[in-house]
């Protein structure tokens, strides 16, 4: 139980950083794919102990806040439904659909429940047998293996009340979409470490050559990130564009093969609208032909919902990297976590709950206190 | 739900709805218990309400809370707790077996913390209209000569000390809540903290500030000295104490410790002259054996506490929403 503290340790991190300051000589721009990677680093202030030359971009590895607006409204549609027990991660509970949230939709009678996994949702669906129970399925191909093993053992069991409602994304069609935007100022990526734990890293390589960008698979304590930041940055000082895998104690280069083999058997890619962002071809996962009944969408009759995004809300920029969450005008003033415009204010992994949680404010924030005189 | 989870949500409906509804002296002060005069004695008042799932988790129940939350509330402004009352709200159905236990649970620990259950209350709830049993308890207790402790007294110079580990409490509860069971090994440190009030104040009555973080933890109840006190907190991360298994399960749960409710730890603004006594008294009360130093009061950025992070940068911590939502992964 000793890994947390270990990974925190302010004299290895001390060590990391002085390597880094002593690697950078030009402005770098590297972009931390996932929204908990984004977190640690504002909450433990590292930003703030980088040279000034290297900068943190967020990128879009927020499943909350990738999630297409319009599924959001099809999730507050049929969990507005009687005799509907919708399930959900908490975070999920606060995303601003079009005019309402899931919070709302209780508050008004709505049977919407916090699980903590795809297999609670089952189980009620069991218990309740007169009930339809739907699971929210979103998220990266973490969430994805668990999700798709619920609706395999639903198919085992015959369950006819279970059904997901799925939104799962691919992180590599992601980095893709962002290297072939224009404008793009990201050299390099530290990947996500926890999707790598189950797909592995051989995804990667064709992106890191074709892309000449450096990928470091990176973890998720101070630690981790920090020496995810230099190797990223020795591999761009050096000119080379390699994947290296700086979490190993969680990521093999196949991955975890049992999750990978459930994902195949259930699900199958297709394109993927994300919030913000659009359409990226290939990005996405559905459940495949044969588990079509288990399809939320499928079973209920959710068409022709009208959506809206809030015009003010510069979400899709900030999630491309475009934007910093304070640059937006809404952000602070119109935008906060009591009022969200969108997804990202809300989520526990977004960039710009992260900015206003921690308060960075113009970037400089709050200056680095001088050491306390208290002992 | 939000408005109930004892952060912003919760402070905005007192605000804007109760305390202009209710008006009076007594209630501006918006600390955990009312001072009152009545006869010439200062009486401490205070009441709550206890609708935790589940009504039995590692380390106490619904009933320890019930009386607990009270009795601490009552200590927090430095009263010596004698009375309380009880209401319990049952759902049609519940079994009365499972009343007796909370019953006897709270008997047990009102004899513990030495005080009486002198009146109480009972109404029930049609099915499905409660939560199996609902509790609320209100106390009085006597507040000694020359003691002042509220929010409005922090002021800059002064050093915050918690007597103890943080998030015990909420990680217990979570850790039995349906759909999140896990073992942490780790048990609620529910208690009644007025004897080791009592030992503080024997120490100096120089007490400026007292508060039980619960609903919200310690970054609530730090931000709600910080803007009572128009004063600025800096809390310094690593010194808080932190139990290895409360880290990890706020780690897989996406949780911030500092947000964790507590039930049996304190948190004490104590001048800077006072502070080496006081912690050296706290650590000798077996509830602050592990009392420490985690920041202290400065006039800079009132209203607001920032913390110093373990790696040297900073962070805001800033007063919560509603109640934390485990994250997606």
């Amino acid at each position: 139980m000793k890994y947390i503290e270990e990974f925190q340790d302010p004299e290895l991190a001390g060590k990391l950083l002085d390597d880094i300051h002593a690697t950078v000589t030009r402005p770098w721009a590297l972009m931390e794919v996932c929204g908990g990677q984004t977190h640690s680093i504002i909450r433990h202030g590292i930003d703030q102990l980088l040279p000034e030359e290297l900068e943190l971009i967020h990128g879009p590895g927020c499943p909350v806040c990738v999630t297409p607006l319009e599924l959001i409204d099809k999730a507050l549609e049929i969990a507005s439904r009687p005799g509907v027990i919708f399930c959900s991660f908490g975070d999920m509970l606060r995303v601003p659909g079009t005019g309402r949230d899931l919070f709302q939709v209780r508050a008004e009678g709505g049977d919407v429940r916090v699980v903590y996994s795809p297999l609670d949702a089952l189980a009620l669906a069991r218990e309740n047998p007169d009930r339809e129970v739907v699971f929210f399925g979103i998220g990266f191909e973490t969430t994805a293996p668990p999700n798709a093993m619920a609706v395999h053992l639903a198919a085992r069991e015959g369950l006819r009340n279970f059904s997901l409602l799925v939104s799962h994304v691919r992180v590599p069609p992601a980095i893709e979409a962002i290297m072939n935007a224009p404008h793009c100022r990201v050299r390099a990526f530290l990947a996500a470490g926890h999707v790598c734990s189950v797909m592995g890293t051989e995804e990667y390589p064709e992106l890191a050559e074709r892309h000449r960008v450096p990928i470091v698979v990176t973890g998720f304590e101070p630690l981790d990130i920090l020496e995810g930041v230099r190797r990223a940055v020795r591999q761009l000082e050096a000119g080379r564009a390699t994947v290296e895998n700086a979490y190993q104690r969680a990521v093999v280069p196949q991955g975890n093969p049992a999750a990978r083999a459930m994902l195949a058997e259930v699900f199958t890619t297709t394109d993927r609208g994300w919030r913000g962002i659009g359409v990226i071809p290939d990005s996405g996962w559905r459940l495949a032909p044969r588990f079509e009944e288990f399809d939320a969408e499928h079973r209920f009759s959710v068409e022709g919902i009208t959506t809206r995004e809030p015009a003010a809300c510069r979400s899709g920029e900030v999630l491309q990297g475009l934007l910093k969450p304070h640059e937006c005008e809404a952000f602070g003033t119109t935008c906060t976590p009591r009022t969200p415009l969108g997804a990202t204010m809300v989520s526990s992994e977004g960039a710009c709950a992260a900015y206003y949680l921690y308060r960075r404010l113009g970037g400089t924030t709050t200056a680095p206190l001088e050491a306390s005189t208290v002992d | 739900m939000g408005h109930g989870g004892g952060g912003a949500l919760s402070a905005e409906l007192v605000e804007q709805i109760f305390a202009p509804a209710f008006g009076g002296p007594a209630l501006s002060a918006l600390a955990d218990s009312a001072a009152l005069e009545v006869g010439g004695a200062r009486l401490a008042f205070s009441t709550d309400s206890f609708v935790v799932r589940p009504l039995f988790f590692p380390g106490g129940s619904i009933g320890d809370l019930a009386v607990n939350g009270t009795v601490n509330d009552l200590a927090m402004s430095g009263a010596r707790p004698a009375y309380l009352s009880c209401g319990f709200i049952l759902e049609e159905g519940v079994e009365l077996g499972l009343v007796a236990r909370i019953a006897g649970a709270l008997g047990a620990a009102a004899r513990t913390a030495g005080v009486e259950v002198a009146t109480g209350d009972t109404k029930v709830v049609e099915a499905g209209r409660g939560d199996g049993v609902y509790l609320n308890t209100a106390g009085i207790g006597l507040i000694p000569d020359g003691v002042d402790i509220r929010p409005q007294r922090a002021a800059p110079g002064d050093v915050v000390i918690v007597s103890g580990a943080v998030g015990e409490h909420g990680v217990a509860v979570l850790s039995r809540r349906a759909g999140l069971e896990f073992e942490v090994g780790i048990e609620s440190d529910c208690a009644a903290l007025h004897t080791l009030v009592a030992d503080m104040l024997a120490i100096t009555s120089e007490l400026h500030v007292l508060r039980d973080p619960t609903r919200g933890g310690v970054a609530a109840a730090l931000n709600e000295i910080a803007a009572a006190a128009s004063v600025g907190v800096v809390l310094r991360e690593r010194a808080v104490p932190v139990p290895e298994q409360v880290a990890a399960a706020c780690s897989m749960l996406g949780l911030d410790p500092l947000y964790v409710a507590n039930e049996g730890k304190l948190l004490a603004f104590v001048p800077r002259a006072e502070a080496d006594a006081v912690l050296a008294a706290m650590r000798a009360h077996p509830l602050g054996a592990q009392a420490a130093v985690i920041g202290e009061c400065v006039e800079d950025h009132p209203g607001m506490v920032v913390a110093r992070t373990g790696l040297g940068g900073t962070r805001v911590v800033d007063q919560p929403l509603g109640e934390q939502l485990p994250r997606i992964c």
